[in-house]
C-alpha cells in the first residue's frame, strides 16, 4: 500500500464534525502547534498544499468572512478525487474520444484524477509560495481549461455542501450564508417572511438532522 | 440462453407507465405480470431522507440511471457526426423501481385540447404559411377523450390546484386556457411563497391570469381511490431530483407499490437489463435480458409491454428490429421520427430582497393563463404555440443558488470580488421560466448509432436534434413577457436561464421531458402504435410512455403519460383480454 501523506491544516479550523467524518484514519493533532494533521487520500503533500492555495484565490479568507482555507476544501477535493468520481465511475469513457462542438462538452479522455495531476504541474511547484497577485495571474492564464473550471466548481462544493463530504467544516460556509442546514419542514414558514431573510447562525448537518451517521458517495470503492 | 416459464404479460421498464399498466392488469385480472427493471429497488421515504444531501443529488446526479453503462449520442443534423452525451445535462433519465417518477419535481398539469389535433388545427390556421420541413401530427385521440383518464390520474396522485373549465365555466384565478374539466381538484393548492407573492401581483397588474401550478407533492394528507395515503407536503425543498423523505410526492413507489407488493399475480424483478424484444410473424413472444449476475435469459411472454422510458423504448424496438426505422431523407418508416424536447426559456432575476428559496417544493408556484397554445400572431408573428410562462419555489440548496451575481458586479466568477458579491447577492436571484411546447420536424429524429455502444456493445440511441427558427422565436418572445414581469415584479434582469441559444446544447439542464420516437396516431403509415398504444403491426406489444407523443407540448408530461396509458389498460383489459388482436 502506498504510504499516505498527510496535510496540515490549523486545529481550530476543524470541529468535531471533520474529526468524526474521518473515522478510521489516522489524524494527529499537535496542541502546542494548534495543527491537525489530516491523511490525504489522493493527492500528495505537495499537491495539497499547491491546491489549497488556488481554492484560497477562488474563495479567500478575507473581510467578508471565511474561505476556502477555514472550510477543509482541500479536504473535500481530496476525498472526491479519491471516490468514484475521481475515476470517472459515473462517466460515459467509451472511445473514441474526439473533438466535438462546444454544445457537447467536454469529451476528452482524462478523468479528473488525471485533470487534477497535470493542472497542479502547469500551477508549478512554486505557487504555494509565490504572492497572492502572482497566483491570481497563474489562474487567470488557465481560466478557460477542465482543471480550471473544475477547480473553480469544487471549491464553491468544498465551500457549501454538507460536512459528511469533508469540507464546510464545522458548517462554516453554512454559517456565512446563514443556511440552515437539511431541514426536514418550513410548513410554517413557506408563506412568512416575505421580504425578510430566514436565517441560521446555527446550521445543522444531514446527519444531526436524521440523527445518525451519513456517507457521501465517495466512500463508495469499487 | 436460459427460458424461463412463460408469464401472460412481461412489463419492461418499472415507472409510471410500466407500473401503472401492472397495478391496472394485476388488480382486474388473473395474468401473471412480470415486471423487469434494471436498476435496483426503490428507498423507503426514511432512506429518502438520509439522501437530503445537495452534492451526491443534485449536482452529482446520485439518482440517476449510470450514464457510464449507457448514453445517447447527439448530432445537430444528419451530415454531422454524432457525439456522446458524457455525462448528464439537458435531461436526466431515472433508475430503479419508479424511474425518474422518483425524482421527477411534481408538475401536473394537462396538455390543452388542441395539442391533440395540433396538425389539423395548424394546418387550418396557419396552411401553407407553416415552416417547411414541420412534421406535427394529431395523437390519432381528442381531448375529451383522454379526459376521464386524466382525471385518475389526477386521483391516483392527488394533485392539488384550481381549475379554470370546470365543464364548459370558466373560472378565475384557475388556468382558464385549460380543457373544460369534470371535477374540480382532488386537492387545493398549496400555500403561497414569497417569489409566487411577487409573480401574482406583477401578472395581476399587466393584466395576466396567474393561476397555482397542480403538483403531485399532497398540499394536504390525502387518501385515493385505491386506498393509498400519503402526508402534505413540508416545503422541504429537497423535491426534483431527490425521493420524498415523507411520501407526500407522488411517487411510483409510494403511490404504485402499495397496491402491487402483495398480489399474488406481480412479480418485480430488479438487476434485469432487457436487451430485445423477441419476435416471429409479427408476434412478441417474449423478451430477452441480462440479470444482475450477468446470466442471459429469455423470459417468454404472452403480451409484452415496453414502459422504459421514451427513449430506450425507441431504442428497444430499434435493436429488436421491429418496425421500419425512419428515413428523414424520404421520409418513410415511422420509428424514430417525430423526436422532441421542449423549449424551456426563461430570464434570470436579481432582487432586493432575499427570497428564501431554499424551502419549496418541486411543483410549487404560479403560471399564467395566458400564453399557451395559440399565439396573437400581431403580438408575436410566426410563433406557432406558446407556453406555460411560471415563477416556481421548488427549493435551491446553496451549491446551486450560490454565485449568481448580475453581470456588472463583478469581473470574474471567482476572487475576493466575486466572492463578496456573491455574498450580496446570495438568495436573491431567482427566475421566471417557460415549459414551451415543441413543435415536430422531418429532420429531428432517433436512430441507432453507427459507432457507440452501451456496457453490453449494443448500439446506442443516436439523437439528431437541432433549434429552428421556429423555437428561437418562440424564445424571443417568451423572453419579452418575462423580461416585462420581471420588472414588474421589482427585479433586475439577468442572462437568460436554461433556454434556446444557437443550437441544442445537451451541457446544460433543460426538462427531461424528451417525447416521441415511437409515436401514436391513427395510421400505421404515420405512427409505431395505435391510439391505444398498441403497436400496428405486434398486436401483442404495447409502447407506452412519452414516446408516444407526436409532439410535445406546453407545461411537464407527466399527467399525460399516465393518463394515455389509463388508456391503455382500459383498452387492453376490457378489449384485448377478452379478444386478443389488433385493436383497430
Amino acid at each position: 500500500m502506498k504510504r499516505r501523506e498527510f496535510i496540515t491544516l490549523p486545529a481550530k479550523c476543524l470541529g468535531g464534525l471533520l474529526v468524526y467524518t474521518m473515522a478510521g484514519l489516522p489524524i494527529h493533532i499537535n496542541e502546542a502547534e494548534g495543527t491537525v494533521s489530516l491523511a490525504l487520500q489522493f493527492f500528495t503533500a505537495a499537491e495539497a498544499r499547491t491546491i489549497a492555495a488556488a481554492c484560497e484565490r477562488i474563495f479567500p479568507s478575507d473581510e467578508s468572512g471565511p474561505g476556502a482555507k477555514q472550510a477543509g476544501v482541500i479536504i473535500y477535493i481530496d476525498r472526491q478525487l479519491a471516490g468514484p468520481y475521481g475515476h470517472d465511475r459515473y462517466r460515459y469513457t467509451k472511445g473514441p474520444f474526439l473533438e466535438s462542438v462546444p454544445e457537447h462538452g467536454y469529451q476528452g479522455k482524462a478523468n479528473p484524477q488525471e485533470i487534477y495531476r497535470e493542472g497542479v504541474q502547469k500551477l508549478g511547484a512554486d505557487f504555494a509560495d509565490i504572492d497572492g497577485s502572482k497566483q491570481d495571474e497563474r489562474l487567470r492564464a488557465i481560466e478557460t481549461t477542465i482543471f480550471f473550471r473544475m477547480l473553480r466548481a469544487h471549491t464553491v462544493e468544498g465551500m457549501f455542501s454538507d460536512p459528511m463530504h469533508g469540507g464546510n467544516s464545522n458548517l462554516i460556509g453554512w454559517q456565512l450564508i446563514g443556511y440552515p442546514g437539511p431541514l426536514m419542514s418550513y410548513r410554517d414558514e413557506i408563506d412568512k417572511h416575505f421580504g425578510e431573510p430566514l436565517r441560521s447562525n446555527k446550521p445543522v448537518s444531514l446527519a444531526q438532522v436524521v440523527g445518525h451517521p451519513v456517507k457521501g458517495w465517495e466512500e463508495e470503492r469499487s | 440462453m436460459e427460458r424461463l416459464k412463460p408469464v401472460d404479460v412481461a412489463i419492461v421498464g418499472g415507472g409510471w407507465a410500466g407500473l401503472l399498466m401492472a397495478k391496472e392488469i394485476v388488480s382486474r385480472t388473473t395474468l401473471s405480470v412480470v415486471v423487469l427493471e434494471r436498476g435496483g429497488q426503490a428507498a423507503r421515504p426514511s432512506e429518502y431522507a438520509a439522501r437530503m444531501d445537495e452534492l451526491d443529488y443534485n449536482i452529482r446526479l446520485r439518482m440517476m440511471q449510470n450514464i457510464a453503462d449507457e448514453t445517447v449520442t447527439h448530432r445537430h443534423s444528419s451530415t454531422e457526426r454524432a457525439a456522446p452525451v458524457r455525462q448528464y445535462g439537458s435531461f436526466h433519465p431515472g433508475t430503479g423501481v419508479g424511474g425518474a417518477g422518483e425524482h421527477w419535481g411534481g408538475v401536473s398539469n394537462r396538455f390543452l385540447p388542441d395539442q391533440f389535433t395540433l396538425a389539423t388545427h395548424l394546418h387550418e390556421k396557419f396552411g401553407s404559411r407553416l415552416p417547411e420541413g414541420l412534421a406535427v401530427q394529431d395523437w390519432g385521440i381528442t381531448y375529451d377523450q383522454l379526459e376521464p383518464y386524466y382525471w385518475r390520474a389526477e386521483q391516483l396522485m392527488g394533485v392539488g390546484g384550481k381549475a379554470g373549465n370546470l365543464a364548459g365555466k370558466l373560472i378565475e384565478g384557475g388556468n382558464t386556457l385549460e380543457g373544460p374539466r369534470s371535477h374540480e381538484y382532488p386537492n387545493p393548492p398549496h400555500k403561497m411563497a414569497y417569489m409566487m407573492d411577487l409573480f401574482n401581483k406583477a401578472s395581476l397588474d399587466l393584466g395576466y391570469h396567474p393561476y397555482p401550478i397542480p403538483t403531485a407533492t399532497l398540499s394536504q394528507s390525502y387518501k385515493n381511490p385505491d386506498g393509498v395515503t400519503r402526508p402534505g407536503c413540508l416545503y422541504c425543498g429537497y423535491c426534483s431530483r431527490y425521493g420524498c423523505m415523507i411520501g407526500a410526492k407522488a411517487q411510483p413507489s409510494t403511490t404504485l407499490m402499495p397496491l402491487l407488493a402483495d398480489k399474488k399475480n406481480f412479480t418485480l424483478k430488479t438487476g434485469c437489463w432487457v436487451r430485445r424484444v423477441i419476435h416471429r410473424d409479427q408476434k412478441a413472444e417474449g423478451v430477452s435480458y441480462i440479470d444482475s449476475s450477468g446470466r442471459e435469459i429469455m423470459q417468454p411472454a404472452n403480451v409484452v409491454v415496453l414502459s422504459s422510458w421514451t427513449l430506450n423504448n425507441s431504442r428497444l424496438l430499434l435493436l429488436s428490429k421491429v418496425g421500419d426505422p425512419y428515413d428523414p431523407t424520404s421520409g418513410k418508416g415511422t420509428l424514430g421520427k417525430n423526436f422532441t424536447h421542449q423549449v424551456s426559456h426563461g430570464v434570470h432575476l436579481f432582487f432586493d430582497k432575499p427570497l428564501n428559496n431554499f424551502m419549496g417544493a418541486g411543483g410549487l408556484g404560479l403560471g399564467l393563463a395566458d400564453f399557451e397554445g395559440d399565439i396573437s400572431q400581431n403580438e408575436a408573428p410566426g410563433v406557432l404555440v406558446g407556453g406555460a410562462i411560471r415563477a416556481t419555489c421548488g427549493g435551491e440548496g446553496p451549491l446551486s443558488s450560490f454565485g449568481r451575481v448580475p453581470e456588472d458586479e463583478a469581473k470574474s466568477n471567482w476572487g475576493a470580488e466575486w466572492k463578496k458579491a456573491a455574498l450580496r447577492w446570495y438568495d436573491r436571484a431567482g427566475e421566471i421560466m417557460a415549459e414551451a411546447a415543441h413543435l415536430a420536424y422531418r429532420q429531428n429524429y432517433v436512430d441507432l448509432d453507427p459507432t457507440y455502444t452501451d456496457k453490453f456493445g449494443d448500439p446506442l440511441l443516436r439523437l439528431t436534434l437541432d433549434w429552428t427558427e421556429h423555437e428561437k422565436l418562440q424564445g424571443a418572445f417568451l423572453t419579452k413577457i418575462e423580461v416585462s414581469l420581471g420588472k414588474a415584479m421589482g427585479a433586475r434582469i439577468g442572462g437568460i436561464a436554461r433556454g434556446v441559444r444557437n443550437h441544442y446544447d445537451v451541457t446544460y439542464y433543460q426538462s427531461t421531458h424528451v417525447q416521441g420516437g415511437a409515436i401514436m396516431g391513427d395510421s400505421p403509415d404515420r405512427s409505431v402504435v395505435n391510439p391505444w398504444l398498441q403497436h400496428w403491426r405486434l398486436p401483442n406489444l404495447w409502447v407506452v410512455g412519452g414516446s408516444a407523443f407526436p409532439q410535445n407540448g406546453s407545461g411537464n408530461p407527466t399527467l399525460t403519460i399516465l393518463a394515455a396509458t389509463y388508456r391503455a389498460a382500459d383498452a387492453f383489459v376490457d378489449r384485448y383480454v377478452k379478444k386478443p388482436g389488433a385493436l383497430v
